[in-house]
């Protein structure tokens, strides 16, 4: 019989990396994003699966402790929100330059500074541009369900394997805090020392006689060796950006106009579709599940079919910016959102959509 | 079919179990549900409430701002959800602490005696059962069967001995569920 529960988002993923064979979460508590760590800890994961379940001394400890699991071929990961993501850059940054893999997880809040601990999409810039120093970037999973919390945290271990890369999971306090109904799938054991060696002879697991000793380290001071690390870095990019494009098209077949929406703004847009389509207003959406890479040529595509594209994000306006560029001036781009926590109703953004792009733009008088 | 719900009032009246309950009874008999809870500000400051969608298909938004149902249990909750009850729609409240009871025409509204029933029957954490089976007579979404699974899943098992009492007041919630005539 399907295992299937009902739980929060944060829970659902915290469930979804023990089953994935994590080996290590290493972690310092935030709202909305406290239950991975709660949840973790009452699941006596060293029992279940040899997990260690760690609440460190603070988010620039626990991204150390990752970028050192890491260095040794585990599955480890880290979550934290807004605030303490940011306190993380500097890690993050050192696993770009060193290639390592590993699982993050932010739980968005409003910003900036302490902000609240509403829901938010404002750090979209910061996690799809690159928020630590250098030139690199993260693949970036935007779920937009509990379902997709759970699936994310599998998916996510394969791809920072498969590409040696850091992936974050891009939710926000709504998906993070709603419960919804989740099926689970059968646990994937934890790797033994051997599997690493064979999957990650990269890794620092202590030289044997048959190979060179593994250094893993972010500084070579010698510029034409770093012009070759970064050129290298960039073809791995390039090549993400080709093969690693996820999305999800809903109701773009006749689609006259188009939400462009992820995560929780995603669900409001899918529920503005249905009430539009009731309007008779041909209106689809399309959700990035991929933020980086980011599905441009879908966008491009949909750009000579459509009239308007209307970018919805709890930011003032920062996904705006990648829609742009892909639809490159061909249809207008319009972009709304909301601030600090607030999250846009369903009739919002569809009377938004109208006004912009539908209404004949008539002369209001200013009346109060 | 789909039922979009709010349930609002006090924190520690148990709106968000009972959410809870109805989301993992409607999740028994297989519809698609969701559950988003107030978890900001307001619920540490005293007010609670929970969306609760249980539809027959994939459930879009999770977040709305207009409802099928709106089950009200304090004068704050009153101000802020009567004008969020769709035309046509249903508004349960308990007239217990309401000084300002709602005015609308164009909804049903229904009235539960849930407090001071509760302090009847000398049973205080029955409270939000006896709302739950007001709720239940009028939208009857969830055969009896699955509300006690509903039960037996959302209860720690340290509470299980307590369900025929939930049981009992959901049936009893049914019984005295009163409507509203608003005079013209």
């Amino acid at each position: 019989m399907k295992d299937i529960r009902l739980m929060k988002g944060n829970e659902a993923i915290a469930e979804g990396v023990i089953r994935a064979g994590c080996d290590g979460y290493f972690g310092y508590p935030i709202t909305p994003q406290s239950e991975v760590l709660e949840y973790l800890m009452a699941n006596k994961t060293k029992e279940r699966t040899g997990m260690i379940v760690l609440q460190a001394e603070s988010e620039i400890a626990s991204i150390h402790m990752v970028y050192g699991g890491a260095a040794a071929g585990k599955r480890v990961m880290t979550s934290s929100s807004s605030p303490g993501i940011s306190l993380m850059q500097e890690g993050i940054s050192f696993m770009a330059g060193t290639e390592l893999p590993c699982l993050l997880l932010n739980v968005v809040r409003g910003g900036p500074g302490l902000g609240t601990i509403q829901p938010s999409q404002s750090d979209y810039f910061q996690t799809v541009k690159g928020g630590g120093h250098g030139d690199y970037k993260m693949i970036v999973l935007a779920p937009a369900s509990v379902q997709e919390m759970y699936d994310f945290a599998k998916l996510g271990f394969e791809l920072a394997f498969k590409h040696r890369i850091q992936v974050m999971v891009l939710s926000d306090g709504a998906i993070g805090q709603m419960m919804e109904k989740v099926e689970l799938d059968e646990q994937v054991p934890r790797w033994t020392d051997a599997e690493i060696k064979i999957k990650s002879p990269w890794a620092t697991t202590g030289k044997t006689p048959d190979r060179e000793r593994n250094i893993i380290t972010s500084l070579d001071l010698n510029p034409v060796k770093q012009e070759i690390i970064n050129i290298n870095l960039q073809k791995k990019f390039k090549h993400i950006q080709d093969t690693e494009v996820r999305f999800e098209r809903i109701q773009c077949d006749d689609a006259e106009y188009l939400f462009v929406a992820y995560g929780s703004s995603a669900r409001i847009c899918q529920k503005a579709v249905l009430l539009g389509r009731e309007r008779g207003i041909k209106v689809g959406l399309l959700r990035p599940i991929t933020l980086f890479p980011f599905p441009t040529i879908e966008l491009a595509k949909l750009a000579k079919q459509v009239k308007g594209m209307l970018s919805v994000e709890m930011s003032a306006g920062q996904m705006v910016e990648d829609v742009r560029l892909a639809v490159n001036g061909v249809v207008p781009v319009e972009h709304y959102g909301r601030l600090g926590g607030i999250m846009p109703a369903p009739d919002e953004v569809l009377n938004i959509l109208e006004k912009n792009f539908i209404k004949e733009k008539s002369y209001e008088p200013h009346t109060n | 079919m789909t039922e979009e719900i709010i349930i609002a009032g006090f924190g520690g009246q148990g709106v968000l179990s009972m959410g809870k309950i109805l989301a993992y009874s409607g999740m028994m008999q297989n519809k698609e549900v969701s559950w988003f809870p107030s978890y900001g500000p307001e619920m540490r400051g005293g007010t609670a409430n929970v969306t609760v969608i249980i539809s027959d298909e994939r459930i879009s938004s999770p977040i709305l701002n207009k409802f099928d149902t709106a089950i009200i249990l304090n004068q704050q909750s009153m101000d802020k959800f009567e004008n969020s009850v769709k035309k046509g729609g249903v508004l349960i409240y308990d007239p217990n602490g309401i000084v300002r009871h709602p005015e609308r025409k164009d909804i049903n509204i229904y009235t539960i005696d849930a407090a001071d029933e509760a302090a009847r029957l000398g049973l205080a954490k029955v409270f939000n059962m006896l709302v739950l089976g007001a709720f239940l007579k009028l939208k009857p979404l969830i055969e009896p069967e699955y509300m006690r699974k509903g039960l037996e899943k959302s209860l720690p098992l340290r509470h299980h001995n307590s369900i025929p009492e939930n049981e009992k007041a959901i049936e009893r919630g049914k019984e005295i569920v009163k409507e509203i005539h608003l005079a013209n």
